[in-house]
């Protein structure tokens, strides 16, 4: 479990994280939603130490890791993986070399099981036969693959994403989205997905925290957001006429 | 950028990245520096005979080659040019990984990425420019030595006599230490810029050209105390 508490944070005049507290729970999807500037990307920057907070304080299972120094945070980061946005690969590398570098660095393993492990990784999330390409020869979402492989090549205890769904058409999002719930399902982790696709929160999304002007102005599941009353809630569920339409069919089944 | 010292996570790693920063400073730069050192020295040899006459004596023009090349152009001018090629590289380098968060990806691994990054590339440059200023001096005597034989501007004699004559061992120390000195700061300097970088490619380009501009400023400031510092 990952708990924020008290989080605030300024860049010059401009407050993007006015003392938000939130709790990411272990074994589910967490979701963090948002428009474009709202701060959840600063809030999970916050939490993984990217950026340091002004002031508050980040849990992973009781251990403070704001309070840490620099090599008690390193410790913390082996057991966690990360998605970025752009999938923030090596391009220097292939896919198997991006895989096993982790492994490199941080593991004991002999060259065998770390060759083993990227083959696991890869079957994982349907890669197999790519490993000895580059990243700039592979598509969207085959990179955001390679990004979820890499990401779990140490058996993390925490997976962060950063807009898993960018940029990729839909039924590339849909095998992204499941991938992410497989993966957190299978191996009991505590994963925060920072989105704004609507679909994702829909179909992947265990619990929702939407931040609006740095402030968490909702905390919840589905269920919940869907019949929310908060005004700036459901202008960003609703802001797409799809949605609006499916709201509009529902209520007057309802009726 | 005081992580830069801190211990490497894996020394075989650390080895191997430093291998490979060697091969793209040091290896990859032997042609450009081959070709400027040779006609360097050439084109000194020609300049000084052109000079000279009456009553300065031909040996000149290999004392000349020889203190140009030792003093100055080898230690300050291979820099100046080699700021411009390893500087960009470095900085665009630096500057694309932070903007495309591989740099932050490195971070969250728990991987040091300044160490992990910019340290071989120092090291590299404090090893492989130093031999490469030797070099250059080396084929810039030479050519001007075959240049002056060539043209028949002077005698082997006459030239090597100037090689050696007045020669202090001291101004190859003093060439080395400003080498040295000049690696460190292209390197870090550059280094510093692209790690730095934030935004997009636009801001690569912007950190890459500062990259060069303030090194070779620093590197020609450094070079006017250094001389003053250790040769006067």
């Amino acid at each position: 479990m990952i708990e924020v508490k008290n989080i605030s944070k300024s860049f010059g005049d401009t407050h993007v994280l006015k003392d938000v507290s939130a709790t990411f729970e272990k074994g589910k999807v967490n979701f963090i939603i948002g428009r474009s500037g709202s701060g959840k990307s600063v809030l999970t920057k916050c939490t993984v130490g990217l950026i340091e907070p002004d002031c508050g304080h980040v849990f992973f299972d009781g251990r403070d890791f704001t309070a840490m120094n620099r090599k008690e945070r390193k410790e913390i980061r082996k057991e966690i993986g990360m998605l970025f946005q752009g999938g923030a690969l090596f391009d220097s590398m292939t896919v198997a070399e991006n895989i096993k570098f982790p492994l490199k660095m941080f593991s004991d393993m002999d060259e065998k099981s770390m060759s083993d492990r990227v083959q696991d990784c890869l079957l994982r999330v349907e890669l197999e036969g790519q490993g000895d390409k580059f990243p700039a020869e592979l598509s969207g979402g085959m990179q955001k693959r390679v990004g979820i492989a890499r990401a779990i090549s140490m058996n993390p205890k925490y997976l962060f994403c950063d807009e898993p769904n960018s940029g990729l058409d839909p039924q590339t999002a849909i095998v992204i989205d499941n991938l992410i719930l497989d993966i957190t399902n299978e191996y009991g982790m505590t994963t925060v997905v920072v989105s704004h696709d609507m679909n994702s929160v829909i179909e992947a999304s265990d619990t929702i925290h939407f931040i609006h002007n740095g402030e968490i102005a909702f905390k919840g599941d589905n269920a919940d957001m869907m019949v929310s009353d908060s005004q700036t809630l459901n202008d960003f569920i609703y802001a797409s006429k799809l949605m609006q339409k499916l709201r509009d069919t529902s209520s007057y089944k309802n009726k | 950028m005081a992580t830069v010292l801190h211990r490497p996570e894996k020394g075989k790693i650390f080895r191997r990245q430093l291998v490979k920063e060697m091969s793209i400073i040091g290896v990859e730069s032997i042609g450009i520096v081959t070709l400027l050192s040779v006609f360097m020295g050439a084109v000194m040899c020609l300049q000084t005979a052109h000079q000279i006459s009456g009553w300065i004596p031909v040996y000149t023009i290999g004392f000349t080659v020889r203190q140009t090349m030792i003093l100055e152009f080898s230690p300050t001018l291979i820099p100046v040019i080699l700021a411009g090629k390893i500087g960009s590289n470095i900085a665009s380098q630096l500057g694309t990984m932070r903007v495309t968060e591989q740099i932050d990806a490195l971070e969250i691994m728990g991987v040091n990425s300044a160490g992990f990054l910019v340290l071989p590339k120092v090291i590299a440059g404090f090893i492989c420019i130093p031999v490469l200023v030797i070099m250059s001096m080396a084929l810039g005597v030479s050519s001007g030595a075959a240049i002056a034989f060539i043209t028949g501007v002077s005698s082997m004699a006459d030239f090597e006599y100037g090689l050696q004559v007045d020669f202090v061992s001291y101004d190859v120390v003093y060439a080395l230490i400003k080498t040295t000195i000049f690696a460190l700061i292209m390197t870090s300097v550059s280094a510093y810029h692209g790690y730095y970088t934030s935004g997009g490619a636009i801001e690569v380009a912007k950190s890459s050209t500062k990259a060069v501009v303030y090194s070779v400023v620093i590197i020609m400031l450094t070079n006017l105390v250094l001389t003053k510092l250790l040769l006067t």
